[in-house]
């Protein structure tokens, strides 16, 4: 006998009957719920032309790296396994809805990843995602982190920390200074880490500006509660399309405050996750003692113009199968055991209580052999046939 | 609770009188307490004692809050997951390459190194656009020339004495380096305040 044909690969996980279950009862809630907001299901090819899957996002070159290629033996092209399903959901929205309502779409599917992020990732998440087309006002982010929060609280978080952020306050700032593309980029990386330090150095090297530098090195340090907002507005007051953004941000703030008030709020506005990809408000959320956030999103507006039809855009994925790991909540439905009966009147008023227990939603396990037993069967209760009918009773102690 | 990491050593020995800026005193000394982690002064405050290659990985995954790691070793780690809000400017030195004094190279030779720092030195030597063989050692680098195992070694380089005492030295520089505070990204947000409060403190003592 050997063990190795039991070895998953790296980053891949068998799903058991407790987790599975635990997943399929949330994945119903959750799409019923998105549904109850006007949301509608769509799939989208697992597989589809390499080509495809990597426009319509600006982060073409990471997802390039993230998603798995196959050659399709009839045309001869390169294929990919999908790594996200959002580009695809745009093409959709691009390509068959060309009026210029707004549209609501969700979705739940496997997606594939190449490489694993972190060690508690998987590489085959269950990315369930919804994106809203066709309206760039803050009512529609709003909406968007809504249902996110819901979702959440359907799958049992409690205590969550919400990360806020925009990335066209930096975006505005580098285009003001008329950074190149290598110097914006050198500096998106310093900003992700924080590297309070290496920014002074290098903007210092590149000779900008005293007063450039100040605004910088101020905007590394705009992250806390929401009163770095007011900080902000004050610190670029001259910046008209950073006071716009800023206005966004407090108009969130406000609206979370009043209806979300459980949840821990947190601003970071050289937060730039995405930032080759989003191009507005941004929200990632955290649980306390878990190092990783859990889901994120935000705007990515005009993504269906290489699909021919550019609309304003904002959504949010996270992965369902790593957050039933994460929540502390199971759901199990209680399995009713029925006894093997030999009697052919008996057995046919068994086979009639069963039916109906079954259509009442009963879940109800029959024995096979003379060997089962309500234990070996995960059974928490029993069928007995008492007073001429079958009854539920509970196990008797030995 | 905040759990800060620190490697023993020099890392440990220079970070004391920050921490102790910030109002934080540990219990024990690594040095002789078996311990792996540290009470301090405050109930809600540890530290985790753990090997210097160790510290990003930790802070990384939320293992720590907090730690103190060098520059050499968040640039071989890659840094992702972490913000790194203030250098320390303690355990200074040098990242160079370093060969015997009379190494020349011939124009189209593959050079062998050999270092613990594999990520880093592939980087630097691709950046000039130069082939070469990476040897992963753990220790005594100095030694990989001396015995032919390799042409250059990519090590820190503090007095250069050692590099001296085995007839090396040092040749191109790779980067300054010093130990940076560091932090995981999630803590910084659901902690904002007592972490933040903290690197204030220990800003105004370096």
């Amino acid at each position: 006998m050997s063990y190795k044909h039991w070895l998953l690969p790296e980053g891949v996980q068998e799903v058991l009957p407790q987790q599975a279950q635990h997943i399929e009862t949330l994945r119903r809630q959750i799409l019923d719920h998105y549904a109850s907001w006007g949301y509608e299901l769509v799939e989208t090819p697992l597989i589809d032309y390499l080509s495809s899957l990597l426009t319509g996002t600006g982060s073409g070159e990471d997802l390039a790296l993230t998603t798995a290629t196959i050659t399709d033996q009839l045309s001869g092209r390169l294929l990919g396994i999908r790594a996200d399903m959002t580009p695809q959901v745009a093409r959709i929205d691009a390509h068959y809805y060309t009026d210029d309502a707004p549209r609501r779409f969700c979705y739940i599917g496997r997606v594939l990843r190449t490489r694993l992020h972190d060690f508690y990732a998987s590489r085959s998440p269950l990315q369930v995602g919804l994106e809203l087309y066709g309206d760039d006002s803050i009512r529609s982010d709003k909406e968007v982190l809504s249902l996110l929060l819901n979702s959440l609280d359907i799958i049992g978080f409690r205590n969550l920390h919400l990360d806020l952020g925009h990335v066209s306050i930096y975006r505005t700032l580098a285009e003001h200074l008329g950074l190149t593309e290598k110097q914006e980029n050198q500096l998106f990386l310093l900003l992700q880490r924080k590297a309070l330090t290496d920014i002074k150095t290098i903007l210092q090297s590149w000779q900008l500006p005293k007063r450039y530098q100040t605004l910088f090195l101020a905007l590394v340090n705009l992250h806390g509660d929401s009163s770095v907002l007011s900080q902000a507005k004050y610190i670029f007051a001259n910046y008209e399309t950073i006071l716009r953004a800023i206005d966004d941000l407090e108009i969130m703030n406000n609206y979370l405050q009043e209806y979300y008030p459980d949840i821990e709020l947190y601003y970071d506005l050289s937060e730039l996750r995405g930032y080759h990809y989003h191009t507005g408000l941004v929200f990632s959320a955290y649980i306390a003692e878990q190092g990783q956030c859990i889901a994120q999103g935000g705007r990515y507006d005009d993504i269906g113009e290489v699909f021919g039809y550019a609309r304003p855009a904002t959504g949010f994925s996270f992965d369902l199968a790593l957050l039933t790991q994460l929540s502390e909540q199971v759901t199990e439905k209680e399995r009713v055991y029925a006894p093997l009966v030999n009697d052919p009147t008996l057995q046919q008023s068994l086979y009639q209580a069963l039916n109906n227990l079954r259509q009442q939603g009963y879940c109800v396990v029959q024995a096979l052999t003379d060997r089962d037993n309500a234990k070996s069967l995960g059974c928490s209760k029993v069928l007995r046939y008492l007073d001429r009918q079958w009854q539920i009773c509970a196990i008797e102690k030995d | 609770m905040l759990k800060i990491a620190l490697s023993k050593g020099r890392i440990f020995k220079e970070t004391l009188p920050l921490l102790e800026h910030a109002g934080i005193i540990p219990l024990d000394d690594p040095e002789t307490s078996r311990k792996l982690i540290l009470d301090t002064n405050h109930d809600a405050i540890k530290l985790v004692i753990i090997r210097a290659t160790d510290v990003p990985t930790y802070v990384q995954y939320a293992a720590a809050d907090m730690g103190v790691a060098g520059k050499d070793v968040l640039m071989e780690h890659g840094g992702d997951g972490l913000y790194e809000p203030l250098d320390l400017a303690i355990a200074r030195c040098r990242l160079m390459t370093a060969g015997a004094c009379d190494f020349s190279p011939t124009a189209h030779q593959k050079l062998r190194i050999a270092t613990k720092y594999v990520n880093t030195s592939k980087q630097f030597f691709a950046d000039k656009g130069q082939h070469v063989e990476i040897i992963k050692l753990y220790g005594s680098m100095e030694l990989a020339p001396l015995v032919g195992l390799s042409d250059l070694i990519v090590d820190v380089v503090d007095t250069g004495n050692t590099l001296k005492a085995n007839g090396l030295e040092p040749k191109e520089h790779i980067a300054d380096i010093s130990s940076r505070l560091i932090v995981n990204k999630a803590s910084m947000k659901m902690k904002h305040a007592q972490i933040q409060s903290l690197i204030k403190k220990i800003a105004e003592a370096v």
